[in-house]
C-alpha cells in the first residue's frame, strides 16, 4: 500500500534519511523502532510531506507523494497524527473533530463523531471542553479521532505512548488493535518495545536514519544484539 | 442632554465603517499572521468604486447594490493580491510580507490617480435618506441611525460565521497552527485566499458605507490606518468584538473630541490607546501571542562577522572618494550626497534595532522627525545658536524614545510594529494640530547653519563627519558585547535571560539608542534643507526607511548603508516621472519575490557561490 524507496531528508544541512527504504502493505500494522534521534519522526513526516525528501520516492497505492502539498497527500488517504500532538488548543473538543472531517473514502473504515466517541469515552464527556483543558492522555485521543475524522486508509501514528500514563498507554494498544480489526492499515513509531510488540505485526528498526532490521517479532527475538545494539531497553 | 446623545449617536455611526475595516484587518491578521498595510488601500478602493457604481445604478437599489457589488469587486482585488504578492512570502519573515504589502499600497495609490484622478470626490446622498430624524430635539442624520443599526447586524453575521461554520472553524484552526490543518487535508491556499478576500471585501464595505458621511480621495488610505490600528491594538488582535467595542470607543471619542478639544482630535485617539495598553498590554479583549508557533519557520540567523581586508579596503576607499568629493564635485551632486548620508544613517539606526535587536519598528520616522523639530522648535522660538540647537535633536530625540519605548518594549512582534505606528501617528498629529508652536502644515522655516557652516562645502564636511561618525559608532555597538546581548536576545530571548541578561532593559536602551542617532540624522537634515515639515513624520517616511534596510539587506550592516544610497538615487529619478509609486512599488514587491535577501545579501551569496565556499552560503 505504501511504498517508500531510498528517501533522503534534511533539516537545512543537516542530512537526517539517508536512504530509507521500507514497504507497508495493507491490513498490516507495523512499528518503526528505533532511538532518540534515529529519523522516526523525519520518516514520518517524509512521508505525509511535511518533511521535502530531496531524493527517492514515496508511492500510496501506486501514487507518487513527493513534491504534494500535505493536504493532497492526506485527500490520498494518509492519515497522520504528529508526536506532540498538535491539537488546537483553542477550539473544543467537537471544532477539533470538525477540522479533521473528510468525506467518506471508498475501502477506508468510515467513522462518525459519535462511533469515536464509543471508542473514547472520556471525550465524549468533554466534547465541549477547549483543547486546552484536557489532560494529557485526552489529547491523545483527540489527536487520534481528528485525524480518523478523515477516514484514512492508513494511519500513521508518531510515538503514541509518549508522555502518557500506563493505564492509558494499555488503552491505546487496545484501541489500535481495534483500529486494526476495523480494517485499517497503521504504521507506529515507538520507543517503548513492549508496547510496539503488543500491536504490530512486523518491526522496522532505524538508527541514524538508516534501516538495521526489517523483519517479524519473532525474528527480532531471535537476535537479541539488535536490539541491544539499537534499542533502548 | 438631547445634544450629548445626538453626539454619541454620530459617534456610533462613525464606528460603523471603522469596525468593518478594523475586523477585516484582525481577521486577515487571523489567520495569515500578515498585517496587511494595504489594507487601507481597500478601503481607499471601496469608497472610489462605491461612488463609480452609485453614478452608473439609479435609486435606492441602485445605492445599496452598489454598496453590496463594491465589497464583491474589492474581495476579488484582495484575492488577486493575495495569490500574486503574498502567496510567495508566506514562509518569509515578518518584515518581508509587511514590506510587500507597503509595496501594494504604492501601487494601488498610483492605479486610483490613474483611474480617478486627483479630484476629491463627494459621496452621494443615500436615496430616502437624505434628511433628519429629530431625537429628543435634536437633528440626527437618518443615514446615521441606519448605519447604527446595520452594525450590530454585521457583527453577528461575522460572529456567526466564525465561531459556527465549518469554515470559522478551520480558520480558528489555522490561526494557531496552519501546517497540521495542512496536513488534515484542508487546502490551506485556497483558506488563505478566501480569508484575505473577505477581509479585504470588508474593507471595501466600509469604504463604501460611509460614502454619504464623507466621499472618496486619494490620502484615505493611509487617514484610516492609524485609526485602524488604534483600533485593533485596543480591542486586541484577533478579537471581533474587541474591535467593535474599541471602534465604538475611538469613534465616539472623537465626535465630543471634535466638539470639546477641536486641536487634539488626533492627539486624543492614541492618549486613549496609550492608557488602554498600560493597563492591558495585548488590548481589552486580546491574548498574549505566543511565541515560536508551529508552521511559522524562519531560517536561522547567520553570525554578523567583522569585514576581512577586502571589505576594509571599500570602505576606506568609499571614505577617501567621499572626503575628496567637494574638490571636484558641483554643488548638486554634493547636496544630494549630504540627502544620502542623513538617509544612510537614518537607515542604520533603524537596522540597529530593527536588524540586531529583532524589533520591527514601523514609526522611526517619529525620532528623525523629532530630532528635527527639536532642533528647528528651539531655533525658531528662542533663537538658540545652531551648535547648541544641533545638540539638543539627538538628545530630545533619545528622550522621545525612551518615552515611546517604555510602553512598545514590553510587546513584541506584530503588537510592537502597530504600536511604534500609533505612536509615531501621535508625534505627526502633534507636529500637525499644534499649530501655535508647530505651525503645522507651513512648517517650521529659516532654521540655517552657523555662519562657520554656511557654505555647501563646509556643511558637506560637518555632515559627513557626524554621519558616517554615527554609523561607525553604530556598528561599533553591534561587535561590542552590549551588541552581542542585543542579538542574543532576538535569537533566543529565554536563553538569553537564563544567561543573566536583562532582555527587555538591553532592548529599551538599544531603542533609545536607535532614536537619538535617527534624532542625529534629523538634526543634520533640518540645518541641510533650513526647514521641517510634518512630512518628515509621516508614515510614509517611516516606511521609507524600511524600505531601504529590506532593499539593501536587513541581515547585513552595510544593507542599510547601501540600501539608503541607491534609494535617494532611485528616488532622484523615479520622482520625476508621473507614476513612479507605481514603480516603486512593483520594484519592492519584485524584491521581496525574487531577491529577499536584499541587495548586499544577494551580493554577497552570489560571491560566496562563485569563490564555491558553500558552507558559507546563507540560507
Amino acid at each position: 500500500m505504501l511504498n517508500v524507496n531510498d528517501i533522503h531528508s534534511y533539516y537545512g544541512k543537516a542530512h537526517i534519511l539517508g536512504g530509507l527504504s521500507f514497504d507497508v502493505p495493507r491490513g498490516e500494522v507495523v512499528a518503526l523502532l528505533g532511538r532518540n534521534g534515529a529519523g522516526k519522526s523525519t520518516t514520518m513526516k517524509s512521508v505525509m510531506q511535511l518533511v521535502r525528501p530531496r531524493q527517492g520516492s514515496v508511492s500510496f497505492q501506486g501514487q507518487e507523494l513527493i513534491g504534494k502539498p500535505a493536504f493532497r497527500v492526506a485527500k490520498a488517504g494518509l492519515g497522520y497524527v504528529p508526536e506532540d500532538r498538535r491539537i488546537f488548543t483553542d477550539l473544543t473538543v467537537l471544532e477539533n473533530l470538525e477540522v479533521g472531517r473528510q468525506p467518506r473514502r471508498d475501502g477506508a473504515p468510515e467513522w462518525t463523531m459519535e462511533q469515536l466517541f464509543e471508542i473514547f469515552p472520556n471525550l465524549a464527556e468533554r466534547r465541549t471542553n477547549r483543547g486546552k483543558h484536557l489532560s494529557g492522555g485526552e489529547q491523545q485521543m483527540l489527536t487520534i479521532g481528528r485525524t480518523l475524522m478523515g477516514n484514512p486508509l492508513l494511519l500513521l501514528l508518531d510515538e503514541p505512548s509518549e508522555g502518557i500514563a500506563p493505564v492509558i498507554v494499555e488503552e491505546m494498544a487496545e484501541t489500535i488493535l481495534k483500529l486494526k480489526s476495523e480494517g485499517l492499515t497503521v504504521m507506529i513509531s515507538e520507543q517503548n518495545l513492549h508496547f510496539a510488540r503488543a500491536v504490530a505485526d512486523r518491526a522496522i528498526i532505524i538508527e541514524g536514519g538508516e534501516k538495521k532490521f526489517d523483519g517479524s517479532f519473532a525474528e527480532l527475538e531471535a537476535h537479541p544484539e539488535i536490539r541491544d545494539a539499537y534499542l533502548s531497553v | 442632554m438631547a445634544f450629548f446623545f445626538a453626539q454619541f449617536l454620530t459617534g456610533l455611526a462613525n464606528a460603523a465603517a471603522l469596525f468593518l475595516v478594523a475586523s477585516g484587518l484582525s481577521l486577515i491578521f487571523g489567520v495569515t499572521r500578515i498585517v496587511n498595510f494595504a489594507h487601507g488601500s481597500f478601503y481607499m478602493l471601496g469608497a472610489f468604486v462605491g461612488v463609480t457604481l452609485m453614478d452608473v445604478l439609479p435609486g435606492a437599489v441602485g445605492f445599496w447594490g452598489a454598496i453590496i457589488l463594491t465589497g464583491l469587486a474589492v474581495g476579488a482585488i484582495g484575492a488577486f493580491v493575495e495569490m500574486v504578492v503574498l502567496r510567495p512570502i508566506y514562509r518569509a519573515p515578518e518584515l518581508f510580507q509587511l514590506v510587500a504589502t507597503f509595496g501594494v499600497i504604492l501601487v494601488i495609490q498610483d492605479l486610483a490617480l490613474m483611474i480617478w484622478g486627483a479630484e476629491d470626490r463627494l459621496g452621494p446622498r443615500a436615496p430616502g435618506l437624505r434628511g433628519v430624524w429629530r431625537i429628543f430635539g435634536e437633528p440626527v442624520p437618518k443615514y446615521d441611525i441606519i448605519l447604527i443599526a446595520i452594525t450590530p447586524f454585521i457583527l453577528f453575521a461575522l460572529w456567526y460565521l466564525i465561531t459556527r461554520t465549518r469554515v470559522g472553524v478551520l480558520v480558528r484552526a489555522a490561526t494557531q497552527d496552519r501546517e497540521m490543518v495542512g496536513a488534515l487535508g484542508v487546502n490551506q491556499a485556497r483558506l488563505f485566499t478566501g480569508v484575505f478576500a473577505l477581509g479585504s471585501a470588508l474593507a471595501g464595505w466600509g469604504g463604501a458605507l460611509q460614502l454619504p458621511k464623507g466621499g472618496a480621495d486619494l490620502l484615505m488610505d493611509f487617514n484610516i490606518i492609524g485609526a485602524v490600528f488604534v483600533v485593533v491594538v485596543i480591542g486586541g488582535m484577533g478579537s471581533l468584538p474587541g474591535a467593535f467595542i474599541a471602534a465604538v470607543l475611538i469613534s465616539v471619542l472623537s465626535v465630543f473630541g471634535v466638539t470639546y478639544l477641536p486641536q487634539s482630535t488626533l492627539v486624543l485617539m492614541f492618549v486613549v490607546m496609550a492608557i488602554v495598553l498600560i493597563v492591558r498590554p495585548y488590548g481589552l479583549l486580546g491574548r498574549e501571542e505566543v511565541a515560536g508557533e508551529h508552521g511559522q519557520v524562519g531560517a536561522p540567523e547567520t553570525p554578523i562577522r567583522p569585514y576581512g581586508r577586502t571589505g576594509k579596503l571599500l570602505v576606506a576607499g568609499l571614505l577617501a572618494l567621499l572626503a575628496a568629493l567637494p574638490l571636484f564635485a558641483e554643488q548638486f551632486v554634493l547636496t544630494l550626497t549630504v540627502d544620502m548620508i542623513v538617509f544612510a544613517l537614518f537607515a542604520a539606526s533603524l537596522h540597529f534595532i530593527l536588524g540586531t535587536g529583532g524589533l520591527v519598528s514601523f514609526g522611526h520616522a517619529a525620532f528623525f522627525g523629532g530630532g528635527a523639530y527639536a532642533a528647528a522648535l528651539l531655533v525658531f522660538h528662542t533663537d538658540t545658536r545652531m551648535e547648541l540647537a544641533f545638540l539638543f535633536a539627538p538628545f530630545a530625540a533619545g528622550l522621545l524614545a525612551l518615552g515611546i519605548g517604555w510602553f512598545c518594549i514590553r510587546l513584541t512582534g506584530v503588537y510592537f510594529a502597530m504600536l511604534t505606528l500609533a505612536f509615531s501617528q501621535l508625534v505627526w498629529s502633534l507636529a500637525f494640530q499644534w499649530r501655535d508652536v508647530t505651525r503645522g502644515d507651513d512648517g517650521l522655516v529659516n532654521i540655517w547653519p552657523a555662519e562657520w557652516l554656511n557654505s555647501p562645502a563646509a556643511y558637506y564636511y560637518f555632515t559627513l563627519a557626524l554621519g558616517v561618525g554615527g554609523i561607525l559608532f553604530l556598528r561599533h555597538v553591534i561587535h561590542a558585547p552590549f551588541g552581542y546581548a542585543l542579538r542574543a536576545g532576538r535569537d533566543s530571548p529565554r536563553q538569553a535571560e537564563a544567561t543573566g541578561i536583562d532582555v527587555k532593559r538591553i532592548q529599551y536602551a538599544a531603542f533609545a539608542l536607535a532614536g537619538a542617532m535617527a534624532g542625529l540624522a534629523g538634526g543634520i537634515f533640518v540645518f541641510s534643507k533650513g526647514s521641517v515639515f510634518p512630512t518628515e513624520l509621516e508614515i510614509g517616511a517611516s516606511f521609507d526607511a524600511l524600505i531601504v534596510v529590506f532593499l539593501g539587506g536587513v541581515k547585513t550592516l552595510a544593507g542599510g548603508v547601501v540600501g539608503a544610497g541607491f534609494m535617494t538615487l532611485v528616488e532622484d529619478w523615479l520622482t520625476r516621472l508621473e507614476y513612479w509609486r507605481l514603480l516603486l512599488g512593483l520594484l519592492i514587491i519584485a524584491v521581496v519575490i525574487i531577491a529577499p535577501e536584499g541587495i548586499v545579501g544577494s551580493l554577497r551569496s552570489l560571491w560566496t557561490r562563485i569563490r564555491g565556499t558553500e558552507s558559507e552560503v546563507t540560507k
